[in-house]
């Protein structure tokens, strides 16, 4: 025990960008251990999006018209880029519990009192999604394939609109972030998670298409965020599905994606991290 | 020249409930202060304005010479917590729940990794460093939460209750490990809802009621005014009852303004305060003996955390639930909480 007050000291920050990258680094691998040493999180995550891809393939493959063709493999070619969009939001729902666990646990008190950068602890969690995210997406790419699925266009536009679906997750990991930090357990973080992205997600070109929409609710699923990442998949994998609509961001989905990605990331990371800033668990 | 901890007039809402009314509180260099009292009333929320996790509405903080609400970083820089909760991540091993704090303090990597080690070695944790905090027993997780806060060996510790829920062998560990460090120099904020522990660790007392301090001082000086050690005798027969109050009426402490002799007839009880501890019962023994008093019953009872408080807000501390998280519980010190269990009279 002598040892206890040897001079150890905490040393004075250095240049904050590099901390804040060192602080995120750190808890992100402390999120990834966890997520290894619980692996009936990432293995529960993968179930959900294989059952969807398989029940909405042969459930409503046959019966789906998209483009003038009643088709089920080409609603099983439209129906992809849905289910992998949907996949990458349901992130949220984990970020969000994590963090509400983290709080709940007195472990966001045992952060907030060290000397580390501020949206560290929010930032790591995030990336740590991220990987699962892209892992979750890597196991369903190859079930899509097998149960049809094919791109048709370069490599490059393929992993590109794969990046895209990535920034798409990320950046809801933070709506995440914010749902975690504002309810009071982690069960209530899970289902708060969720509920909202039945709506963003079924109010969407994702898994019909919306010109067979009433329009006003067309109206919304044209300009909804995420109808704009899934038309930006669709083109980028070459799949059927081309948008008929004149709105903007239908028109312009990869654009479109990439600003409403960072613009949720922008306004949400704020919040978050003023959240965190004032939390009290 | 203010203390290693000061605070003036800390105040905290929340909603209506005025969680700090006003706190002031100054812990001289390298002493250990205990704050007392019951769930609800402030100890967490001052512990939490003091270690920069709570913004107070209003008032002043100094920790380690440096403004709380100005400097929060350089005051996260030299401060230990130790919480109410083992906040440790149980899917992390111990070895790698230390890493992760110490590089989180700035030390590189490969310190933080020798560091966290020497830490497993002196807290007993070594033969567990590899297994994750999940499979850590209380007491074992306590330490590792504790280890947590002295990974940099700051000069200021605080710890929110850090026994709770423990057993007494490994309250008694604990005990051990706080007294080294303090021995060392560390100033020590200890919240508690225990005297006995404060009375073990702490050079100072504040009891807190309300959100306020409501007295304070050393051990002894609290229990004087609380009314100290009181012996109470049982005696056999009913005519032994007069001689035996005359006896002890010559151990009966004095000059304290409070409480001389006091005989419960119909249980043959009577009651003495004292100061002298075991040493002076056993001579109280003796004395019955030699004066041929037959006795069924003697014992010391030493002031509760209830006396204290009954003496001094003339209301009964409610120090009821082990894992009741203080400051969140609708409180109600009323005096409508339970009357402390009075010693069974035969």
């Amino acid at each position: 025990m002598s040892a206890v007050t040897d001079a150890v000291r905490s040393t004075a920050p250095g240049n904050p960008i590099g901390q804040s990258i060192r602080d995120s680094l750190v808890v992100a691998k402390r999120n990834l251990i966890r997520m290894a040493r619980i692996p009936e999180v990432v293995i529960f995550g993968l179930i959900q999006p294989i059952m969807f891809v398989v029940l909405f393939s042969y459930v409503f493959g046959g019966s789906m018209d998209i483009g003038g063709s009643t088709e089920p493999s080409v609603y099983r070619e439209f129906l992809m880029a849905g289910i992998f969009a949907q996949t990458v939001t349901f992130a949220t729902a984990g970020a969000g519990a994590g963090i509400a666990e983290d709080m709940h646990k007195g472990l966001i008190d045992r952060f907030r009192s060290l000397p580390m950068a501020r949206g560290a602890v929010l930032t790591g969690r995030t990336l740590a999604d991220l990987v699962q995210t892209a892992l979750t997406l890597l196991v369903l790419a190859v079930v899509a394939l097998l149960v049809g699925w094919r791109t048709h266009t370069s490599f490059g536009e393929v992993l590109g609109a794969f990046l895209l679906l990535l920034l798409t997750g990320y950046a809801f990991t933070w709506i995440g972030a914010v749902i975690g930090l504002s309810v009071r357990t982690p069960e209530a973080a899970t289902s708060g998670g969720l509920v909202w992205l039945f709506p963003v997600t079924f109010v969407s070109n994702a898994f019909v298409d919306s010109s067979n929409m009433t329009p006003w609710l067309r109206h919304i699923a044209d300009w909804n965020p995420f109808s704009a990442t899934v038309q930006a998949c669709r083109e980028l994998f070459g799949n059927p599905g081309v948008s008929t609509s004149d709105a903007w961001p239908m028109q312009h989905p990869v654009w479109a994606s990439l600003i409403y990605s960072v613009l949720i990331i922008a306004f949400f990371r704020t919040l978050a991290v003023r959240k965190y800033r004032s939390a009290a668990a | 020249m203010p203390g290693a901890i000061y605070a003036e007039g800390l105040v905290k809402t929340f909603g209506d409930v005025r969680a700090l009314d006003g706190v002031d509180l100054d812990v001289p260099e390298g002493t250990v202060l205990g704050l007392l009292g019951p769930n609800g009333a402030g100890k967490t929320t001052t512990v939490r304005c003091l270690t920069t996790l709570l913004r107070p509405d209003s008032g002043k903080a100094v920790v380690a010479g440096l403004d709380v609400l100005k400097q929060p970083d350089a005051v996260r820089r030299s401060i230990g917590l130790s919480g109410q909760f083992a906040a440790v991540d149980e899917y992390l091993t111990g070895r790698e729940n230390l890493q992760m704090v110490g590089q989180l303090y700035q030390m590189r990597a490969k310190a933080a990794r020798a560091r966290a080690d020497e830490l497993l070695e002196q807290f007993n944790l070594a033969d567990a460093a590899d297994r994750t905090a999940k499979t850590y027993s209380g007491g074992m997780r306590r330490r590792l939460d504790l280890a947590a806060a002295l990974v940099v060996s700051p000069p200021v510790m605080f710890m929110d209750e850090p026994t709770t829920g423990l057993d007494p062998r490994n309250r008694q560990q604990l005990w051990e490990v706080i007294k080294q460090l303090v021995s060392g120099g560390t100033t020590l904020l200890l919240t508690t809802q225990y005297l006995e522990e404060a009375d073990h660790l702490a050079h100072d007392i504040a009891v807190v009621d309300h959100g306020r301090v409501i007295a304070r001082g050393t051990s002894d000086q609290l229990k004087a005014r609380t009314g100290g050690e009181r012996v109470e005798v049982v005696v056999h027969e009913r005519e032994h009852i007069r001689a035996a109050s005359a006896l002890l009426d010559k151990y009966s402490l004095r000059g304290l303004g409070k409480g001389d002799t006091t005989v419960e007839e119909h249980m043959r009880k009577i009651t003495t305060p004292v100061s002298g501890g075991a040493k002076l019962l056993a001579e109280i023994i003796r004395e019955l003996d030699t004066h041929g008093i037959e006795i069924d019953d003697i014992g010391l009872r030493r002031p509760t955390l209830d006396d204290v408080f009954l003496s001094l807000t003339g209301h009964v501390a409610e120090a009821k639930g082990e894992d009741d998280d203080g400051e969140r519980t609708a409180r109600d010190a009323e005096g409508q909480g339970h009357r402390p269990s009075e010693e069974a009279a035969k």
